[in-house]
């Protein structure tokens, strides 16, 4: 082994934070911005900041980087990853909320600034934003989905579909020419897309090759055999996929609306891609707001027992006899009951919805801590009868001691595991909470309030399918992923579940 | 045994009452009756007469906890959280807010979740089962590794688009049963066979690979081992060994639900339209009618309790070494 | 000689992933006679389970397949035999007993469903027919009341009845050939002697052949004839018994038997095989085991030995390979070391250590709606004993008899219900809670399984420091840092373990870690439960060695709680022999193991397979198991089992007496009232 100068593990994330923080300090300088600081953004942050010291810790830990190893080396989890890592950093950058500053007012001499709060996300895909129709149009359409009367040039007036004001505009006759138009773009994405992927690839083995002290022929050579543990070769064509799907929605979106239009004439695909942030908050944050009562509750009852764990099991049991929909549905009334009645102080609309987001997180982890909170239990009981907790007790060791630095490591994968798996679940139940009229806000985006207007949109004639696809696109990609990620780190870290899938 | 019952059934009273407390807390004190009046009245120009008369001809105009003006036993009973949780108990659920009779209701609707619930609950298990042993009879091979893989694109597809996807394609494009609605006697069938296929079906995925995995841990047991060193074939160590064995833990899951089956699916009784007490919650929900929410939040916690006491039981029917003292 | 019942020529099994596998069997040939017991002895992972289940190929797959080779059984090669001909055989034509009867047989079918199932799939009985045969076998096994038996579940039945069960369902289709792997490992000393004695005299009555797989030379000396020894995956001897006993060959056997704890090796060190066994996923350029051999040299490093066939014996090795060995090679000191001048004990007059004086432990059972205690495990009840500075104090008994509660007791690690425990004649149980933490230093543990005793995410340097900053907190990082330094010297262990975790060492490493964490706290006395009983034989020998040179260096005491007599009698300066809960036998480990006075103690002396070089003895097995602690016998606990039981016996239970200097036993045969009331 080398020896380098072992640099605490708090150094790195730290400046991480510390560069991130300053980058957005000059950005604000720089653009003039307002910044908003929603409370979820908060929650975000503070979720991101937990990460990053959370890999620096693992890094340190050789029994915390085998199992992770494993994952990153099965094929079907790095794909995941990768595409759970996209719609990451979109939730991420949807994060980033301000307002823009109006032209300045010469009298005052003060800042001014839109009411409008945005993300930099929408920044990035403005023209998505600003491109409105007048209603529904179906994706790629030139023409609008009802008729409408139109008036020509003479002064005549005839019912006929309208042109769209952006989809389309640059075909002459759009119904001969689109498809054509669209290979072209598609082609055109292709190219774009290997000249990116050939530079980024390239890059990719020459810093892999100059980590390892390797030939980059050597190194190339070793992932096209898949030598390395890290499967390489899978994870440079996923990203040839994703980097295709991206640069081709680019091109696409230029000249069409890829997945049409909503009722207000709204692009789909900025209404699902801005839902992508509802989502993922809500199957991060709920399990973060758990986390904390649940492994705290759940140890303490499987290692004082005696009272404390008749107390601690009465308030699970209690808790998860009552069924989650109705916990939820009777919070998220109490809670909108609240709002309601407090309206002045939440004046922008962003953030009384925010607050309904977060409330909404915080009760979805209630009703799902229970659950952790008694496997915690069982095996901390299991634990605590071990021979080196025993050995602890001999050696005079502090409870406290004994529970953070043998029981809490010991029961860490069995966290980490409920962490993965609960994030598709939540997921999915968001978007049934929003559809029962429990979920976000009305005003917030998300998949769940899409499949609710879709319901009633693909009952008209003809039937507007569209969004509802697009919705089940985007949802079915992450939840598939998350599943497919988290199977993966179950294997990697159940040692149960790694002596039945059979290998040695 | 009946000694164990009746321990279970007087533990399930502290916790039902913490169920209330807890439901009265969100309902009454997170937010005043008078919130709730508005509520339902509109939030603009309501007057404080009609607010009263509202709250009078509910009851909810009583002192919270403690009634001073009350003698007696009365001080505690002439109370909103006497008379609007304690009765719960007796399983009465009094009236809604628009002043329907709830346990009339409850009686009425009961039916069609049931005919939703219990069809969709069997032939569920029973493809599941099936499925899950089909994969593990194929352990660690191609048959297993894509049945698994099909199992997680299964799970990963939200059940509303199981749902909206399935009408669409058997009762708009078809036209083999109509979309939604419900009959009764034997009429009913037609409206069922959807939904129950529908429930069937997106709960395959989850189910089978959760299953699988019970019967793989059983089967790498050492008794399994001895059943095939005793020359018996694969199938009937699955059948007769596994199967018996992987029988106790596919009940925990099990058998837990069943007293809930009735309360009714919310989501599949509200988009086919069937008139259960899941579409009866979710309509309560969306008129803000507390007093419903507030009994099936009792009813639920109170058959997931009978669920728990029910699982306990059938162990003894399937474990001989569990014995309820 | 007759045409052999098994030929196994040339088994390959290998595991894991093709490229890198572990190759556990790598090219086993032997071959068993009609009737004839056939041993095969290895240490753990050496491949001889994985070599008992290719024979049935129930080797689980995909992890594991067969390579190559050939097993020739009554004529047919049964690698070419398809899955349903293989069904024909096993259970039928060969059987199989599994190591732990506690999971081994199905829970939620009877006992009778079991063995019925197995008469019905091969010999086509109808029902009536299979019950009575199945009554016949259960009978045969020795259960008693077979009838009612027949409806049970396995969890009625008692580990020995479980393997009983297990021996009556492989016995019912009257196999050739009976595979028994580690079939007593399990049990206790006394049950152990019944089951190996039910094998043998099943096999005498049905003339089969038994494939004995052990890791015990105690049960190979009693009970076979031909003794094939395996290490890492390959076979490096077989042997006759007589032979085998008489004139190991392989260094690795000789090495066997000079590890092997005896009284007559008391005061010297015992012989140690250093290091290993070395892990069977890599390529053996040489011998198997060069790295470990007294005798290696060049050659062994070079080239695999070869297997050198002679009549009925075999050896794997260069010493006997004209072609390799050089005849100097052949002479070194091969004959058992000599006893040295053996190390005199003398008796500390001065005031004992730790004096535990009617110590009781007894854990309520609450039932009912309020948790009321309706009874009590009497799991310690009424033991009184004494350790002396730098003395071994060996406390002996089956398991369930409470022996490892008595050493949590001292250590405070369960509440003790009744007595006193004064260490250093000071009431380490009443002390304030302070205070204790302090004294928690003085005296320490080491625990039976090492890979529980380790907490699996902590660096063996944060292991070891544990304990120093408990109870040394003011030490400085550099002290501490020499402090383990010193202490893994002090095991024998290197100074890179510091940052290592514990699933990187074997099972005697991590032995040594946990006396190591033991040590750091300087202790007095170290309480050591069972600390080699998992470990293989040639690594215990280097714990108890190890153990040894610390009491001589440090003047440790110890109290040493096993099931071993043959750790107890080269160990132990006192031996206390325990049955349910109490004492019956307490006196210095001559007279006691010379001189056995309790009919328990004789009967366990009785039942522990002796390595002994003279011939084959039968075991005496102890009749019956031992009873439940939660209502023990009346009278004296030992009665239900005693050859010599007497009237009194069943009534009252016996006091203590003295009877050589230091000897004290529970029993009426020496109590002057009872002798009274018999006359």
């Amino acid at each position: 082994m080398t020896q380098k100068i072992q640099r605490h593990w708090l150094v790195w994330p730290t400046v991480l934070a510390g560069v991130m923080a300053i980058l957005w300090l000059v950005v604000i300088a720089m653009y003039q911005v307002d910044p908003v600081y929603l409370i979820s953004d908060k929650l975000v942050t503070l979720l991101v900041i937990f990460v990053i010291y959370l890999i620096a810790y693992i890094r340190t830990k050789e029994h915390l980087r085998a199992p992770w190893r494993e994952v990153f080396h099965r094929k079907l989890a790095m794909i995941a990853l990768i595409f759970i890592s996209v719609y990451l950093v979109i939730a991420l950058i949807d994060s980033i909320h301000f307002r823009l500053p109006l032209q300045k007012n010469t009298v005052t001499e003060q800042a001014q600034y839109e009411t409008r709060v945005l993300s930099l996300f929408d920044v990035l895909v403005m023209p998505l934003r600003k491109r409105v129709e007048h209603s529904y149009s179906a994706p790629f359409a030139s023409y609008g989905l009802a008729k409408e009367t139109l008036e020509l040039a003479a002064g005549r007036e005839v019912r006929d579909y309208p042109r769209l004001r952006y989809g389309g505009t640059h075909l002459s006759d759009p119904n001969s020419q689109t498809l054509t138009d669209v290979a072209r773009s598609l082609a055109k994405a292709g190219l774009i897309t290997l000249v990116i992927w050939i530079v980024l690839v390239a890059a990719s083995i020459y810093l892999l090759a100059w980590q390892q002290g390797q030939g980059w022929n050597e190194k190339r050579q070793q992932i096209w055999r898949e030598q390395t543990i890290v499967p390489w070769r899978v994870v440079f064509a996923t990203w040839g996929v994703v980097l295709f799907i991206i640069t081709s929605l680019i091109i696409l979106s230029a000249d069409y609306h890829v997945f049409g239009t909503d009722k207000v004439g709204q692009d789909v695909l900025y209404l699902s891609l801005k839902s992508i942030r509802t989502g993922v908050l809500i199957g991060t944050l709920a399990t973060l707001v758990m986390l904390p009562f649940a492994v705290l509750l759940g140890m303490m009852a499987g290692y004082f027992r005696g009272i404390i764990d008749d107390i601690i099991q009465y308030i699970y049991t209690t808790l998860s006899s009552i069924p989650g929909v109705l916990l939820i549905a009777a919070a998220i009334l109490s809670i909108q009951l609240y709002i309601a009645a407090h309206k002045d102080t939440y004046t922008l609309v962003e953030k009384h919805s925010d607050l309904r987001l977060v409330f909404l997180c915080i009760i979805l982890g209630i009703t799902s801590w229970t659950g952790l909170c008694r496997l915690l239990r069982g095996e901390t009981l299991k634990i605590r009868e071990i021979d080196y907790i025993q050995a602890a007790t001999a050696l005079g060791v502090s409870h406290f001691r004994i529970l953070s630095r043998h029981v809490l490591p010991n029961v860490m994968h069995i966290v980490l595991i409920a962490v993965v798996l609960d994030f598709s679940a939540l997921v999915l139940a968001e978007a049934v909470l929003s559809y029962v009229g429990i979920g976000v806000d009305q005003s917030t985006n998300s998949w769940g309030n899409m499949i609710n207007t879709a319901r009633l949109e693909l009952a008209r004639e003809p039937a507007v399918w569209w969004p509802l696809l697009s919705a089940f696109v985007l949802m079915f990609i992450l939840v598939l992923a998350a599943n497919l990620f988290s199977d993966a780190v179950r294997d990697a870290f159940d040692p149960k579940l790694r002596r039945l899938s059979g290998r040695v | 045994m009946y000694a164990y019952i009746i321990r279970r059934v007087l533990y399930a009273i502290p916790i039902l009452l913490g169920v209330n407390v807890l439901t009265f807390a969100l309902f009454f004190w997170v937010n005043s009756p008078d919130d709730m009046a508005r509520m339902h009245l509109g939030m603009k120009r309501v007057d404080q007469a009609a607010i009263v008369k509202w709250k009078q001809d509910r009851g909810y105009d009583k002192p919270m906890l403690f009634n001073p003006k009350a003698s007696g036993i009365e001080q505690l009973t002439d109370t909103v959280f006497y008379n609007k949780t304690i009765t719960l108990f007796a399983f009465d659920f009094g009236n809604s807010d628009d002043d329907r009779n709830i346990n009339r209701d409850i009686q009425k609707r009961m039916w069609p979740s049931l005919a939703i619930a219990i069809p969709t609950f069997i032939i569920g298990l029973l493809f599941n089962i099936t499925f899950a042993m089909l994969l593990a009879f194929f352990r660690a091979t191609y048959v297993d590794i894509w049945g698994v893989i099909s199992c997680v694109i299964l799970m990963s597809v939200s059940g509303m688009f199981y749902i909206i996807g399935g009408q669409y394609l058997v009762s708009k494009l078809l036209h083999l049963v109509p979309i939604s609605g419900y009959d009764h006697g034997i009429d009913a069938i037609k409206f069922l066979i959807l939904p129950v296929t529908i429930g069937v079906i997106s709960g395959i995925g989850a189910g089978t690979r959760w299953y699988r995995t019970i019967f793989l841990e059983e089967i790498s047991k050492d008794y399994v081992r001895t059943a095939r060193a005793k020359g018996l074939s694969e199938f009937r160590v699955l059948f007769r060994h596994v199967l018996k064995n992987a029988m106790i833990p596919i009940l925990t899951g099990v058998v837990v639900v069943i007293p809930s089956l009735f309360m009714g699916s919310l989501i599949t009784e509200s988009f086919f339209g069937i008139p259960g007490l899941g579409s009866y919650t979710i309509d309560a929900i969306r008129q803000q009618d507390f007093s419903i929410v507030r009994a099936m939040v009792f009813l639920g916690s109170a058959m997931y309790i009978l669920g728990l006491v029910l699982t306990d039981i059938s162990y003894t029917l399937v474990d001989p070494r569990i014995r309820l003292e | 000689m007759t045409q052999p019942i098994l030929q196994v020529d040339d088994l390959a099994t290998y595991f894991g992933h093709v490229d890198k596998p572990v190759r556990a069997v790598d090219g086993v040939s032997f071959s068993i006679a009609p009737g004839q017991t056939f041993a095969l002895l290895g240490e753990s992972g050496c491949g001889k389970s994985m070599t008992a289940l290719s024979l049935l190929q129930l080797v689980p797959a995909p992890a594991g397949r067969i390579i190559r080779g050939r097993i020739n059984f009554m004529g047919q090669d049964l690698l070419r035999y398809s899955e349903a001909q293989m069904r024909t055989v096993r259970g039928n034509e060969i059987a199989m007993i599994f190591q732990e009867p506690m999971t081994a047989l199905n829970p939620v079918l009877t006992v009778g469903q079991q063995i019925i199932e197995t008469l019905q799939q091969h010999k086509q009985m109808d029902y009536a027919a299979a019950l009575q045969r199945t009554l016949a076998l259960l009978d045969a096994v020795r259960i008693p009341a077979p009838k009612s038996r027949i409806h049970d579940y396995p969890h009625q039945l008692s580990g020995g009845m479980k393997q009983r069960v297990m021996i009556a369902l492989t016995l019912a289709c009257e196999p050739k050939l009976l595979i028994a792997d580690e079939p007593t490992t399990a049990l206790d000393v006394t049950i152990q002697a019944q089951v190996l004695n039910l094998i043998k005299d099943l096999q005498r009555d049905t003339g089969m052949a038994v494939l004995l797989i052990t890791h015990d030379l105690g049960i190979v000396a009693d009970n076979v004839d031909q003794v094939a020894v395996m290490y890492a995956g390959q076979i490096v001897e077989t042997a006759s018994r007589d032979a085998f006993f008489s004139n190991p060959r392989h260094p690795y056997s000789k090495k066997l038997f000079a590890a092997l704890p005896t009284r007559h090796k008391r005061g010297q060190t015992l012989e140690i095989i250093k290091g290993s066994v070395p892990r069977l996923n890599r390529i053996f350029s040489g011998c198997r085991f060069v790295d470990r051999c007294d005798f290696a040299w060049q050659a062994c490093h070079d080239a695999a030995p070869l297997w050198l066939a002679e009549a009925d014996k075999g050896v794997r090795c260069h010493l006997y390979d004209p072609k390799v060995a050089k005849a100097a090679e052949l002479n070194p000191a091969i004959a058992s070391p000599t006893p040295s001048a053996s190390a005199t004990f003398t008796s500390t007059t001065e005031a004992p250590l730790l004096r535990v004086h009617d110590l009781k432990v007894h854990f309520p059972i609450r039932k009912g709606l309020f948790k009321k205690t309706v009874g009590h495990v009497f799991a310690v009840d009424g033991v009184s004993l004494e350790i002396g500075t730098g003395r071994t104090v060996a406390l002996v008994g089956e398991s369930g008899c409470g022996k490892t509660t008595v050493g949590k007791a001292i250590l405070q690690l369960v509440t003790t219900s009744a007595g006193q425990v004064h260490y250093a004649d000071m009431p380490y149980g009443q002390l304030d809670k302070a205070t204790q933490r302090r004294f928690r230093g003085e005296v320490q543990i080491i625990f039976q399984d090492p890979y529980s005793s380790l907490n699996p995410r902590m660096q063996v340097g944060e292991i070891i420091a544990e304990g120093l900053d408990v109870q040394e907190p003011t030490l400085t990082p550099a002290q501490r840092q020499q402090r383990i330094a010193e202490l893994l010297a002090h095991v024998g262990l290197p100074d890179e373990a510091i940052s290592r975790y514990p699933h990187e060492f074997s099972g005697g490493q991590r032995q040594r870690v946990s006396i190591a964490r033991a040590l750091a706290v300087n202790p007095k006395l170290l309480v050591c439960d069972e600390p080699t009983s998992a470990l293989d034989l040639s690594v215990q020998a280097q714990i108890l060695n190890l153990l040894k040179s610390l009491q001589d260096k440090l003047g440790l005491s110890y109290l040493f709680i096993t099931h071993n007599l043959l750790v107890v009698e080269y160990l132990a300066h006192e031996v206390a022999v325990m049955y349910l809960g109490r004492l019956v036998e307490y006196g210095n480990v001559e007279s006691v193991l010379n001189q056995p006075l309790h009919p328990y103690t004789r009967a366990l002396l009785a039942a522990a397979p002796v390595f002994d070089q003279q011939g084959k003895q039968q075991l005496h097995a102890l009749e019956g198991e031992i009873p439940s602690p939660i209502a023990p016998p009346a009278g004296c606990h030992f009665h239900t089992r005693c050859p010599q039981v007497m009237p009194i016996c069943r009534t009252h239970y016996p006091i203590a007496t003295r009877q050589a200097e230091g000897h004290r036993v529970s029993c009426h045969l020496y109590s002057d009232v009872a002798r009274q009331q018999t006359k």
